[in-house]
């Protein structure tokens, strides 16, 4: 299956781990995710202002090329887009329901000067959503090393999730990820808090909130026995992951505790070689590697 | 060309609102001259080289602006023409030796650039037709190769930051780009390592104090007999 791709910043950068992973488990699926051959910003957030137009015209564009890369041959009769980053997913999907105004539509496709026009109708896919589309059975034939005695709690954070309209699965109690997790032969752990807030853009400068959030995203969990979190969004893995200083620093019972892509659990799980798990590129900061070490799983 | 046909070949330009009649086939360059105007700034090479003569434009009756190189272009009825012979934009001073390629040092130094709406704008007012957005996205995930790549024929005539609505200055921020680019991620060309060496060894001393030396009839001659590298 070839399916265009939208990887967004974060899996350039910072979540390089992400991409790595889900890429190598992607190819083991026979799933072949092919990066839009041009793409810009997702858009970052939906501006909250009434006369928001304008923030649209860049999610819009990267659908565009979607088109484009159909019409071009690169890719045949397929008008998804699959996503890795959930803030990438959120802002695609919203722009999408968005421009169903064909009044909005309209206006929008005026700045497209030099592509041709949106046409509507590009269906934007989180990755987890692909994954259950081929299918848990199939997976679990690609699971050579099932993660046995590994206990994860899931944290799907809101975007993936919230609002309805664009959610995939239940906004207050998602299974989607857990039923992946299982898959793979994670005992999964309880997580009341797995789709509350990350603490978001506070991270940059104010950190103590997010400091405070991911306390209580993770207590409840770790106090459960969970080893670790698996996520799905690069900007709450990043908080989750890195304010455990800060939140060390406030709260001392708080046990530091590896946070990880699915992905890369997948990865492991599908007995792939360590580079595609995407451990060793300096980007977690609670290293999983003597976790999983220790479990004898890498 | 009889006189009559002269007349014939013009074509109405209006410069600042008012209309001149100018030869057919000039460039607005030379049409502006040929109204009476003297350039002493928005002119330079006169090659479509240094970037000096942005020029903002709009044909009679649409309502497209347009933006082309006064050097460059040849005249057409009914062109409503401005020059823009400076852009504001702010200068950060910055040392590329104490610089790293990271990810968000074009950020640091150009903040406003996380404002990018993907609007295209800064595209379409490019005279060398770069694409003027792909390489501010690129910018703005640290992707230095593809700033550099993109960006490599921009003559900073500053008609994208005039045109941009968040008020970056691409040009500015790439050619950074491109300063760490060459510093820190291209490999270096080992025949340029080479030749510095032989220069420092002092391979060439005798030959440039020979030249220091000669008079300007042995110059002209070795000049003209040169051997002209391939």
């Amino acid at each position: 299956m070839k399916i265009p791709y939208f990887p967004g910043c974060a899996m350039k950068t910072t979540a390089k781990n992400y991409e790595i992973s889900a890429m190598a488990v992607a190819g083991k699926l026979g799933i072949e995710m092919i990066e839009l051959p041009r793409w810009n910003c997702c858009g970052v957030f939906p501006s909250l202002a009434n006369d928001d137009l304008m923030r649209h015209v860049a999610p819009v564009r990267n659908l565009i090329r979607v088109q484009e890369m159909n019409k071009s041959g690169m890719i045949e009769n397929e008008y998804r887009l699959v996503t890795l980053c959930s803030m990438c997913y959120h802002t695609l999907k919203e722009a999408d329901l968005f421009v169903k105004d064909k009044e909005k539509l309209t206006k929008i496709n005026t700045f497209m000067d030099r592509e041709e026009e949106y046409r509507g109708g590009v269906k934007v896919l989180s990755f987890l959503e692909l994954l259950k589309e081929v299918g848990y059975e199939k997976i679990s034939k690609e699971v050579k090393k099932p993660l046995k005695g590994l206990k994860v709690a899931p944290y799907y954070g809101c975007l993936l999730l919230r609002p309805r309209e664009i959610g995939i699965d239940d906004p207050e109690n998602p299974t989607i990820l857990e039923e992946l997790l299982e898959v793979l032969g994670v005992e999964v752990v309880d997580n009341p808090c797995k789709v509350q807030c990350c603490g978001s853009y506070h991270t940059i400068d104010r950190k103590s909130i997010v400091a405070k959030l991911t306390y209580d995203n993770l207590i409840y969990s770790i106090g459960s026995g969970a080893e670790a979190i698996a996520t799905c969004c690069p900007l709450c893995t990043f908080n989750l992951d890195s304010r455990q200083k800060e939140a060390r620093e406030l709260y001392r019972d708080l046990k530091e505790t590896p946070i990880i892509y699915y992905t890369q659990l997948m990865a492991i799980a599908f007995g792939l070689e360590e580079k595609f798990c995407g451990l060793d590129l300096d980007l977690h900061y609670v290293d999983p590697k003597p976790l999983l070490k220790t479990k004898n799983f890498c | 060309m009889s006189k009559s046909n002269v007349e014939d070949q013009k074509v109405r330009v209006y410069v600042m609102g008012r209309e001149y009649k100018v030869p057919f086939g000039l460039t607005i360059m030379k049409a502006m001259e040929y109204a009476g105007y003297r350039f002493i700034r928005g002119a330079g090479c006169r090659g479509g080289f240094c970037g000096a003569c942005a020029t903002v434009y709009r044909m009679e009756g649409d309502y497209k602006l347009r933006v082309t190189l006064a050097c460059q272009k040849t005249v057409e009825d009914g062109m409503y023409l401005t020059q823009l012979p400076f852009t504001p934009a702010n200068k950060p001073v910055y040392e590329v030796e104490k610089l790293s390629p990271s990810v968000n040092v074009l950020l640091e130094y150009y903040p406003e650039m996380a404002k990018c709406v993907s609007c295209n704008t800064c595209t379409k007012a490019c005279p060398q037709d770069l694409e003027v957005m792909d390489y501010v996205q690129a910018a703005l995930r640290g992707d230095f190769e593809e700033v550099a790549r993109l960006s490599f024929d921009c003559i900073t005539c500053g008609l994208c930051a005039m045109r941009c609505p968040t008020e970056i200055v691409p040009y500015s921020a790439a050619l950074l780009a491109r300063r760490l680019y060459g510093k820190y991620v291209m490999p270096r060309a080992k025949h340029v390592d080479e030749r510095i060496k032989e220069i420092e060894d002092g391979k060439f001393d005798g030959e440039i104090k020979n030249l220091m030396g000669a008079s300007l009839d042995v110059l002209k001659e070795m000049y003209t007999k040169r051997e002209i590298e391939k």
